[in-house]
């Protein structure tokens, strides 16, 4: 009844297209629409915190206080984080260069 | 089944005197229809409304072509309008007049049936001091057609004008009074 | 049972009352709106507790059914001509979205040249637009077809939007006698309204009418297609149930003296009756007249319908729309798809009446069934028709 993926029926799809589940834009794997990936450089990074919130795709995750490094599923490259960042602590690449 | 069809002009009231016809023959255990014409209504502008009374279920829905009567609010619209128009031979023609029946046919030679008058103007304005031509013409169309006895209709009457005007008792005396005045006033039934 | 004699319009309004939904919302317009009217009356005098919102156009009446009805509540309207043609997105999304929303359409001409009176060009119009539509063919069938349309758009089975169609004016205005329910009667037979999942359910969050992309929407109109597919055997239990508790029998179509009829005349809304009224004239006259009414035009009841007509010898098919087609009206054009596809060979004529309020009179119907008899016997008939305008050749008048 709640299952959507490309290979749901007709007999299974939900009625109407209603999304039953919260918070389930976790599993729909965006990261694959970047061109180009921020790289953390971690011995420039003070944990200022200033990239975190405003990050769109809520791909910048955090714990105690500190940032972790990128959640690449859902990162979509948009450069808004090392933007704000006054330690050039996050550098753009492009994503054909990387080496990930 | 009998059907009938009214004239009258628009804010006459010839659409709620169908329904109030409608009303008390259902009170009497009939099949009706009570339905008018509609159209871009002005005040003034003629317009015709509908009857049916029946035995038995009412199955037809298009207009009457054919009435057993015809009811004529304002008796000008003789003049503009053929208003006898399919009124079977055998039937009756009930005109708001001052005028005797006879003066009536003389306006319209070519119908042989029957033709009533009630000069609801003077009864109206008697009774009620205002212009309501609606109740003493109901009580001509239920004195020519017999659709019921005269005792249950004024009895039925009187229920519904109490309930329709309970917050104002002159309203529902001088609508009494002018239904039974009508009803003896009605001319050409000899 | 209560005997009373109101019009179609009051009968709707006085079914919504004994239903009570939890939502109404409308805007009015010629000839349903007194439906409305009365109904913030009700609202007005608290003999009911639904809440009533006055939108400013038809547009926003049935996006707030939309909204009301995604949040759980259960959800009626009604409205006419342009005012339904102004829902007209609103109401694709009412159906997609699988919103059991009833609402009363008091049948009225889609301008132009602007008119009040009654045809069937506006609820035809929403054909396609995955409403359920059933057409009424009296006030008695309005107030019956209203309750059992709340029965019918809530089903877990079906979970679509329903339009009771009445013809404006001809029903909508008319008083004529009804039978009603009781209040508690009513209350119980169309029950608690418990939607499985609604939007203001904390514990269960949804989201409704997201973007579906190519991938998805396919199958959700294959998904929405099924609901008015297994409608048609809820409208059958429904009507079974509902003859259970008034001995009024309602289906898919209704028929009249077809037992032995030769000859039938397909109808929908109020003409069905004046046809049946013809039909008696002329089984006096030895003629084997018979009416077939059709009560559901959506879902379409194509194998019931061919084979019932399979057994006369000429049809005339009503339309009380002009569909542009040039190859006839919308329910012709469904009953012949429907004959051929199930193998019936039948002569069948389509005439367009009625349009703009045209009176069909006795007269015009008996003159159809003429021309079924000789169509009968051999003689060429013109197929298709227009019945009552004037400048035809073939014409009653």
């Amino acid at each position: 009844m709640s299952e959507i993926s490309k290979t749901v029926t007709w007999q299974k799809i939900t009625q109407g297209g209603t999304i039953y589940e919260s918070g389930n834009a976790d599993s729909f794997i965006t990261g694959d629409w970047r061109t180009s990936r921020p790289e953390w450089i971690v011995d420039k990074c003070t944990q200022c915190m200033l990239c975190f919130p405003v990050c769109p795709d809520s791909s910048i995750p955090a714990k105690d206080g500190k940032r972790l490094d990128y959640d690449f599923n859902h990162c979509k490259g948009c450069g808004v984080c090392a933007a704000v960042c006054p330690f050039d602590a996050i550098k753009m690449v492009e994503e054909i260069n990387s080496d990930k | 089944m009998i059907e009938i069809r009214w004239h009258g002009r628009g804010g006459q009231g010839a659409k709620t005197a169908s329904l109030l016809l409608a009303d008390i023959c259902f009170n009497t255990g009939k099949y009706v229809q009570g339905f008018p014409e509609y159209g871009p209504e002005r005040m003034g502008a003629p317009l015709t409304a509908y009857n049916r009374i029946s035995d038995e279920p009412i199955k037809v829905h298009c207009n009457i072509y054919e009435p057993d009567y015809v009811a004529v609010v304002d008796e000008t619209l003789i003049d503009v309008q053929n208003v006898c128009k399919g009124l079977k031979e055998d039937g009756g023609l009930i005109v708001n007049s001052r005028k005797s029946p006879d003066d009536i046919r003389k306006k319209i030679p070519f119908f042989k049936g029957r033709i009533y008058t009630i000069d609801a103007m003077t009864i109206s304005l008697d009774c009620m001091g205002k212009y309501f031509p609606n109740t003493p013409m109901l009580s001509a169309v239920v004195k020519t057609t017999g659709l019921m006895d005269e005792e249950s209709f004024v009895r039925d009457m009187e229920k519904l004008y109490s309930k329709k005007f309970a917050s104002n008792p002159k309203v529902i005396e001088g609508n009494m009074k002018a239904l039974k005045r009508a009803l003896k006033e009605v001319k050409g039934l000899e | 049972m209560i005997k009373d004699r109101l019009s179609g319009n009051e009968a709707l309004a006085v079914a919504m009352r004994q239903i009570e939904p939890d939502v109404v919302a409308a805007y009015p317009i010629t000839p349903s709106t007194e439906v409305p009217q009365y109904f913030s009356s009700f609202v007005s005098d608290g003999k009911v507790r639904t809440e009533f919102i006055p939108v400013e156009s038809e547009h926003s009446a049935m996006s707030a059914c939309v909204g009301a009805s995604s949040a759980g509540a259960r959800t009626m309207t009604a409205t006419s001509a342009n005012g339904l043609a102004y829902m007209w997105e609103v109401l694709y999304i009412a159906a997609s979205s699988r919103l059991p929303i009833v609402m009363g359409v008091a049948n009225r001409a889609l301008s132009g040249p602007i008119n009040i009176n009654c045809d069937h060009s506006d609820a035809y119009g929403a054909r396609d637009s995955g409403w359920i539509q059933l057409y009424c063919e009296n006030n008695q069938e309005v107030y019956d077809s209203a309750l059992q349309a709340v029965k019918i758009a809530e089903h877990d089975m079906v979970k679509t939007p329903v339009m009771v169609c009445y013809d404006g004016f001809i029903t909508s205005h008319a008083v004529e006698n009804i039978e009603l329910l009781e209040d508690e009667e009513v209350k119980n037979y169309v029950g608690k309204y418990c939607p499985k999942h609604h939007l203001l359910d904390s514990e269960n969050p949804i989201a409704v009418g997201p973007l579906d992309v190519p991938a998805y929407y396919f199958e959700h109109k294959r998904n929405q297609a099924e609901g008015l597919k297994n409608a048609k055997k809820v409208i059958k239990d429904t009507g079974m149930a509902f003859l259970e508790l008034t001995g009024r029998k309602y289906g898919f179509l209704e028929e009249y003296m077809t037992e032995d009829a030769d000859i039938c005349i397909v109808a929908m809304g109020s003409t069905a009756g004046t046809a049946k009224y013809v039909a008696d004239m002329l089984r006096q006259k030895g003629i084997k007249a018979g009416v077939v009414k059709v009560r559901m035009f959506r879902p379409f009841p194509a194998e019931e319908i061919a084979y019932v007509l399979s057994r006369f010898k000429s049809v005339a098919v009503l339309d009380r729309a002009e569909s542009f087609s040039d190859c006839g009206g919308a329910l012709f054009l469904d009953v012949t798809s429907a004959l051929y596809v199930h193998g019936k060979k039948v002569k069948v004529l389509n005439y367009i009446y009625g349009l703009g309020g045209r009176d069909v009179t006795t007269d015009d119907l008996e003159y159809v069934f003429n021309e079924l008899c000789e169509l009968k016997e051999g003689k060429e008939k013109t197929v298709l028709n227009y019945l009552g305008v004037r400048g035809e050749d073939n014409n009653a008048i």
